[in-house]
């Protein structure tokens, strides 16, 4: 017998963790929160495998911490335990990324570096081969921060990781961590001086659900496609308005599907172009990219999308999330063809993601 | 043993954990370090890395502001204050 299916929304926000669970349906949602004591959450993330939910908790007096349920929120606990670089280094200012992969949790934080946790989330170790990279004298803050706030792991090997930081761009290491090269062959980076291996602020970026060798990245240089795991890039924005954005989402079973969020321009405001709402999505690895518009406000959308706040779940049709800086959740249970608007009145939203578990 | 004196927001962390407590310690560096012995992880809480007094937070000593490494006697106070901010 199949067990039935629901889909868990994790949205992190600037007051706390929210929890939305729907059936595969889709309509109607029930929205627990806010969790994590309304400690400012950066982003969120629902561990398969244990059933827990990490959410990285930024608190201002109390500093960063590792929040984890493995109730779906009923309960909570939290740790940092481990998450420094030691006695006289600069503290961790904030966790800005929690990745479970499988026997492996792994945490991104400023000032830029990588922990993980093997046991679950309770004690945290440095992943020191990242800090240790040649090219790390010369990473420099971006607005938000120096920072490790993207990861992916390939599926086909646990020890094949790549990190995004802002700013250096991508970083890859086949060995679990222990070492690591650059990977922004073919980004632009408009800077005063080329120092090689640093490329532009690495937005995000997210391997295809169906080929790990391909791999989409929304760069603060543009919109890119790698087809040969990493290696090289080829920019693709044939189609969109502007060439700047943060979040980038897989399909979530479609090779070259992507759904992403352009603002108008880092320059002038970062918000929708002509404040009228619209996510792209492209089916062919970026060559052509169709605007999606249905169900979205088309004047006066004067929102960001942040990098970690857009999502997809497994279902079929897929639906699609994005949680907006004004605090609107909007979201599509027909792959981006017609959206609602889910929540009106969140706290500014830094992150959602999506699981789909049974009832 | 000294006086020591939480304030809620942390308290509500730590389950079981009272705003009102007492700990043998020398120094405000070791009253830290009986509490996260009493409630593991509180001394995260508190300072950092490096460690030090975490930014934002206020440490007094008979209500004169300490330092990690303020002498603490029998009978002080010890009052642990999260600085006025936010919005």
């Amino acid at each position: 017998m199949n067990m039935a299916k629901k889909v868990v929304l994790l949205v992190g926000t600037k007051k706390g963790l929210f929890v939305a669970e729907s059936a595969a349906a889709r309509k109607d949602w029930d929205i627990r929160g806010p969790f994590c004591d309304a400690w400012p959450v950066n982003h969120a993330a629902y561990d398969a495998k244990s059933g827990t939910i990490f959410a990285t908790g930024l608190n201002a007096w109390y500093g960063p911490a590792i929040w984890k349920s493995t109730d779906l929120g009923q309960t909570w606990t939290h740790s940092s335990e481990g998450l420094t670089y030691g006695e006289g280094e600069d503290p961790i200012a904030a966790v800005w990324l929690i990745k479970p992969a499988g026997d492996v949790i792994y945490a991104g934080v400023e000032p830029a570096g990588l922990f993980k946790s093997l046991d679950g989330g309770d004690t945290w170790e440095h992943v020191r081969g990242l800090r240790d990279t040649p090219t790390r004298p010369h990473w420099q803050p971006g607005g938000g921060g120096l920072m490790v706030h993207t990861m992916e792991v390939d599926p086909r090997d646990p020890n094949h990781l790549y990190v995004g930081i802002s700013v250096a761009g991508v970083l890859e290491s086949r060995d679990g961590g222990a070492t690591w090269e650059p990977r922004n062959e073919g980004i632009e980076f408009d800077a005063p001086a080329e120092v090689p291996g640093i490329s532009n602020c690495a937005h995000h970026f997210e391997l295809d659900k169906v080929n790990p060798d391909v791999m989409f990245q929304q760069s603060h240089s543009g919109m890119f496609i790698s087809k040969d795991a990493g290696a090289t890039w080829t920019r693709v924005e044939a189609g969109l308005p502007s060439s700047f954005g943060f979040p980038a989402v897989a399909h979530p079973r479609k090779s070259g599907s992507y759904f992403i969020a352009p603002l108008n321009g880092d320059q002038v405001g970062r918000y929708m172009p002509d404040a009228s709402t619209a996510f792209y999505r492209t089916d062919d690895f970026g060559s052509t990219w169709r605007a999606l518009r249905n169900g979205l406000p088309q004047e006066n959308a004067y929102f960001g999308v942040l990098r970690q706040a857009m999502a997809a779940d497994s279902f079929e049709p897929a639906g699609v999330y994005a949680g907006t800086s004004t605090g609107h959740l909007f979201a599509s249970a027909d792959e981006g063809e017609s959206w609602s608007e889910m929540a009106s009145y969140f706290p500014s939203i830094s992150s959602v993601e999506a699981a789909v578990i049974d009832s | 043993m000294a006086r020591v004196i939480l304030p809620d927001s942390l308290v509500r962390l730590f389950p079981g954990a009272e705003r009102n407590t007492e700990v043998p310690a020398e120094s405000v560096l070791e009253v830290v370090e009986r509490l996260n012995e009493r409630w593991p992880g509180m001394r995260d809480r508190l300072l950092d890395g490096r460690p030090a007094i975490r930014r934002h937070i206020v440490i007094f000593v008979n209500g004169e502001r300490a330092k990690l490494e303020t002498s603490v006697g029998a009978g002080d106070e010890v009052y642990v204050m999260p600085a006025m901010s936010g919005g």
